[in-house]
């Protein structure tokens, strides 16, 4: 390919560069005037505080996103102005480097700094491993690591498999958009929105009381009815999210109604990605809408279903918000994330707050590891 | 970290804040002879004029700021109380009578998530001027840190100890340098009633640990529903109202000498005393149809809620919450009505404190140990060193500071020079609370390291009420056995 | 009816039977309940959100008493406006420029050789399981040094750097599985990898990329920390969230008002969730290999 490629590149030429660098200095010029309007809101003041705000809002809309279109297509132009070979090694290099470059300073430094800091942030001539052993006998920390665990067994799995169920039963309902739309609304809603949500679902009041709780409304009504029926003696309200290990399951819950949503879109853009034909030929051949579903649809969508149950996994291992606003952490729910929140905010131990961050990064390796895997045995082309 | 000055102040100055209950308007502390001719204690706060050759505050920033010196300037300074909540909106008026004063302009920030905020924004190097702090082992936190300005280096010390409450004033102090001015202090050894409901009922408002238990065994007998409306469900918080019983049991159980030793890990976490005083905890918390709801209630509902069921339409389900003073706003329809307007008067309220709701203090249990009170207060500590930013913190040390907030109710100030009559209820019955206190405390999971105050504390006494107060000893020393070494 | 469909029909494929549209509706109802419990208390005072369930609002509407002061408080605090403009100035540019990159980025990994590809796809991907909080401080130094601190462009940069490993991730999935004879006859043609991406790799992502992006946007649009610690609380740049939060308390403290505070804020994206539909329309794929 690249020997095609630069085959078909016009050589270089004094007038061609001049105009390169030329755009360039433009798209630098207009950037640079763009951020000192943005920065000093004054500049619109004349035309009163709603259109100020409006105007400034305009420059920015239109300098984030014509910004960064301008230095690609700038940078494309550079490199395309260069001598083919030049040209042919340096081009990956435009597609790449920018993302790879905003990540190395947003997360690969302070990632850096903090595996460092859990080997070094340790008392006075105590070894590297402090805080790891300090933290793999505390009873607490050890509790967290094995709710992450069943965290990580039970969300991701439930999230895609009704994710995907409802992807694929949805694709074939007449008000598709809307059904989807009510499914997807829970992601639309902040943590601290989605916390509030599920307190009034899992409330709790004492016996006798009206239940404010979704919950415990149908769990006293149904039971009330069985105990009128005499199959049971009394039926309680019950207490979900401070009964010890309900708890957790209740808050798995609140994860699972978040995610399925966003297992959802992608698997159903996924599953219209499948060409008809194939299905259709399958049922030609006889086979049932089941059959077709799980032998040719499923199949096709692997990767998909691999990267949504991947991406699950890895918002699973850092799920903090939820269960810190509801329980605190406390009756034995708390995970890691919020370990290393207390560790860091509350009790200022930076060793055992980065121990904590090295944690998750080890633990999520292997679902990295396997999922690169399975991207590349697919077929990388080029 | 020792804190021997506590040992040393807490049972001597008892005598000295009897003798400051206003009335007598003298404070004792050495060096203190210009404190009764002090200009700041005159409610029309004539050093608030100008500089024409007025008196001298005292303090030597806010005279130049007052004579116009850093007129243009601003300091910024941080705050946890809710933006659009009553307490923000009141010190933003109380703030009002400096800039007038000095032409400085103060930017109050109330910041949601404070903790993360405040603690990500010095660290980071973006740390506001003055920031408010309510435990004292946080100011260590930052000082130990390097992050704050050493008071003491420049504020006239002498006239701050001589004017503050000595408690409170030795706590803003760390490896004897002063790094916080303490501002606004809050009771908490109270317990709400209804006033009517009690009437009606024919109960006494109890004096002793046994009319108490008493009054409780009464109500189950008069088939009035339940004694207590206890609750301590407060999301990342949980917890923490369990530990003011336990600190305000403790004061009344044991000598001050305990309680100290209590809070500096002299004596483990727990001391039989402190395992008594559990005991007696127990008894209010756990004993069968004492808690309204039980233990999962206990658990399970909001601290905003606890009270509710007070305000029952058929008359009060449960008869008496011990919280302090702020609870007000929570009772039932004021909710409502705050959520409206965070400005209206207490006076104005649906349920209406004093009227409607009463408090009575917190009985005595055993009665060598008198009437101790227990409290915690907020501080403010100074990041950034400029000369308009020390006449702000010398104004907050002023009874001028507290002047605006005072008047509108739901202010305690630390100051011994605030006069008597600015107060109103409960503020004003509250002072006095304060002043005849055989001992004052300060909240001691405040005190204690981290780790434990807002740590294992909190969480052991959620998993002590799951248990229903089962096992009172194994928690107690889960908590003694995370106590953090060295 | 088309002839597809009618082949379809006598194939006995029912396009919707009763049995999936009960399933359906079985689901939605589960997923929107919670929800809609936020919603009728948002109109309920705190005390009778507190006393009774409000599905019994629903049963005996007349007799309850509605209340629109929680959605007043909310709406009518002065810098509402301002806080919802700022949203869309951060919100918008912090959606496309990580896409962008994003996009880019997934191309060159997927269909483009040089050196060091593995390796920094692997250290890119990998990251997206760092938790933010521990970037903020070190973050925060650098900002303040660059005087990136309260600035648009600072937050910008800040929500790409947190959101591109989930980004490339994503889209590499998508882009890597594209036909690679479409990018063999577009060579011969004479394109040049930029040209192949934006006129071909880029139109074909469009599911892919509108499935980011609503991602990625309402993450932006419901973030407080990161614009808490960047951005700041100041009223020319609070965000939706920091404002709301100024009224309900971070963590929900006054969490009677947050229930209108949450209906507020909910309903951009899901305006952007519903307009970004169509693009999820079947047979994209199909016929648009050459172009």
């Amino acid at each position: 390919m690249t020997e095609a490629v630069q085959r078909l590149n016009p050589a270089p030429s004094g007038p061609r560069i001049l105009r390169a660098l030329l755009l360039v200095g433009v798209v630098v010029a207009a950037l640079w005037v763009g951020l000192r309007v943005l920065r000093d809101p004054n500049v619109f003041s004349a035309l009163g505080p709603t259109l100020s705000k409006l105007g400034q809002a305009l420059v920015a809309i239109v300098l984030g996103v014509g910004g960064i279109w301008g230095l690609f297509y700038a940078g494309n132009v550079i490199i395309e102005s260069l001598p083919g070979r030049a040209a042919g090694i340096l081009r990956p290099y435009l597609f790449v480097i920018p993302a790879v470059a905003v990540v190395g300073l947003y997360l690969i430094y302070p990632t850096v700094g903090t595996v460092v800091e859990s080997f070094t942030d340790v008392p006075e001539g105590d070894g590297p491993l402090t805080n790891y052993g300090q933290a793999f006998t505390n009873r607490d920390v050890l509790i967290a690591l094995r709710n992450n665990a069943i965290w990580l067994l039970i969300a991701p799995a439930a999230s895609v498999v009704i994710g995907l169920v409802f992807a694929a039963l949805a694709d074939r309902v007449r008000h598709e958009a809307t059904a989807k739309s009510f499914v997807f609304m829970p992601l639309a809603v902040s943590f601290v929105g989605a916390s509030v949500i599920w307190r009034f679902m899992y409330a709790w009041k004492p016996p006798g009381q009206p239940q404010i709780g979704v919950l415990n409304a149908l769990w006293v009504g149904a039971g009330g009815v069985l105990v009128n029926l005499g199959l049971l003696e009394e039926v309680e309200p019950v207490a979900w999210l401070q009964h010890i290990p309900w708890n957790t399951l209740a808050l798995i819950a609140i994860m699972v109604w978040l995610q399925v949503g966003f297992a959802m879109v992608i698997l159903s853009a996924a599953i219209k990605g499948v060409p008809t034909e194939l299905t259709e030929a399958a049922r030609i051949d006889g086979a049932s809408e089941l059959q077709a579903f799980f032998r040719i649809t499923v199949p096709s969508i692997r990767g998909s279903i691999l990267t949504v149950y991947t991406t699950i996994s890895i918002a699973v291992l850092k799920v903090f918000d939820i269960i810190f606003v509801t329980t605190g952490g406390n009756l034995d729910t708390s995970v890691v994330a919020v370990r290393m929140y207390q560790e860091m905010f509350r009790f200022r131990n930076f060793g055992q707050a980065t121990t904590m961050a090295v944690i998750l990064l080890i633990a999520v390796l292997p679902i990295m590891i396997v999922n690169i895997r399975n991207l590349r045995r697919q077929g990388v082309g080029a | 970290m020792s804190k021997r000055w506590l040992i040393a102040t807490m049972v001597a100055f008892s005598l000295i804040v009897a003798a400051c209950g206003g009335d007598t308007g003298a404070t004792t502390t050495t060096g203190g002879t210009d404190t009764t001719e002090a200009p700041t204690t005159t409610a029309e706060g004539d050093t608030t004029t100008t500089g024409e050759g007025g008196e001298s505050t005292g303090y030597e920033h806010l005279d130049q700021a007052l004579a116009g010196d850093f007129d243009g300037s601003t300091v910024e300074i941080w705050a946890q109380w809710l933006p659009e909540s009553s307490e923000a909106a009141n010190f933003t008026h109380t703030l009002e009578p400096f800039t007038e004063a000095t032409g400085i302009t103060v930017n109050f920030q109330p910041t949601p998530d404070y903790e993360t905020a405040l603690q990500v924004a010095v660290d980071g190097g973006n740390a506001p001027d003055l920031a408010q702090i309510a435990q004292p082992g946080k100011m260590h936190q930052y000082a130990d840190a390097g992050s704050l300005v050493a008071l003491s280096d420049w504020l006239n010390t002498d006239k701050l100890a001589a004017e503050m409450v000595p408690a409170f004033y030795e706590l803003g102090t760390y490896n004897d340098t002063l790094y916080g001015v303490y501002y606004k202090a809050d009771v908490k050894s109270i317990v709400w009633y209804p006033v009517q409901g009690f009437a009606d009922a024919g109960y006494e408002v109890p004096t002793t640990w046994d009319e108490l238990v008493a009054l409780s065994d009464q109500i189950i007998a008069d088939g009035n529903g339940n004694p207590w409306c206890i609750s301590i469900e407060s999301q990342e918080a949980d917890g923490w109202v369990a530990t003011d019983w336990m600190e305000d049991i403790l004061l009344r159980t044991a000598p001050p000498e305990i309680y100290n030793q209590w809070i500096t890990h002299e004596i483990p976490f727990n001391h039989p005393e402190v395992l008594e005083a559990a005991d007696y905890m127990s008894q209010i918390w756990f004993t069968d149809d004492y808690a309204y709801g039980g233990n999962t209630y206990i658990n399970a509902t909001w601290i905003g809620e606890t009270q509710d069921p007070m305000f029952a339409e058929d008359g009060p389900q449960c008869w008496m919450q011990k919280q302090a003073a702020w609870i007000g706003g929570f009772w039932g329809a004021n909710r409502d009505a705050l959520a409206d307007d965070p400005n209206l008067p207490s006076d104005q309220w649906p349920i209406k404190p004093e009227t409607d709701v009463d408090f009575f203090y917190f009985p005595q249990i055993e009665e060598e140990f008198g009437t101790p009170v227990l409290g915690a207060a907020d501080m403010f500590v100074m990041y950034n060193d400029r000369p308009e930013v020390r006449a702000l913190l010398e104004w907050l040390a002023t009874p001028e500071a507290a002047e605006g907030w005072i008047e509108r109710g739901g202010f305690l100030s630390t100051l011994t020079t605030v006069p008597e009559d600015w107060y109103v209820y409960p503020n004003n019955q509250l002072s006095t609370m304060v002043a005849d206190a055989t001992t004052l405390g300060f909240d001691a999971s405040d005190l204690m390291p981290a780790e434990v105050g807002v740590g294992s504390f909190w969480s052991g006494m959620v998993d002590w009420v799951a248990a229903n107060g089962e096992g009172t000893e194994e928690v107690f020393q889960e908590i003694e056995d995370s106590w953090p070494t060295g | 009816m088309t002839a597809r469909a009618e082949r379809l029909r006598s194939l006995g494929v029912v396009r919707s039977g009763w049995l999936v549209r009960i399933t359906v509706l079985l689901i939605v109802a589960v997923w929107t309940i919670p929800s809609l419990g936020l919603l009728v208390n948002s109109f309920r005072s705190s005390v009778d959100s507190s006393s009774t369930g409000w599905w019994t609002s629903l049963l005996s509407p007349i007799s309850t008493q509605w209340t629109l002061d929680n959605y007043n408080r909310v709406l009518t605090s002065g810098g509402l406006f301002d806080a919802f403009i700022n949203s869309l100035i951060v919100t918008i540019p912090a959606t496309i420029i990580p896409i962008t990159l994003a996009a880019f980025a997934a191309f060159g990994f997927a269909w483009l050789k040089f050196r060091g590809r593995s390796l920094m796809f692997g250290v890119l991907v990998g990251l997206i399981v760092v938790p933010l909080q521990l970037s903020l401080v070190p973050l925060l130094k650098i900002y303040q040094s660059t005087e990136l601190t309260g600035s648009f462009l600072g937050i910008w940069l800040a929500h790409t750097g947190f959101g591109l490993p989930l980004a490339v991730f994503l889209l590499y999935n998508f882009i890597s599985q594209l036909p690679q004879d479409i990018f063999e006859s577009a060579y011969i043609d004479g394109a040049t990898p930029f040209t192949a991406f934006t006129r071909l790799v880029l139109p074909l992502s469009v599911p892919a990329l509108a499935s980011f992006a609503i991602f990625q946007f309402l993450w932006v649009w419901n973030d407080f920390l990161v614009a808490l610690v960047f951005l700041g609380t100041s009223s020319d740049v609070a965000v939706l969230t920091i404002e709301l939060a100024s009224i309900v308390g971070s963590r929900g403290e006054a969490f009677h008002l947050l229930t209108a505070a949450a209906f507020v804020s909910m309903l951009i994206p899901l305006i952007v969730f519903l307009s970004l539909q169509r693009f999820f329309v079947r047979g994209l794929l199909a016929g648009s290999v050459k172009g």
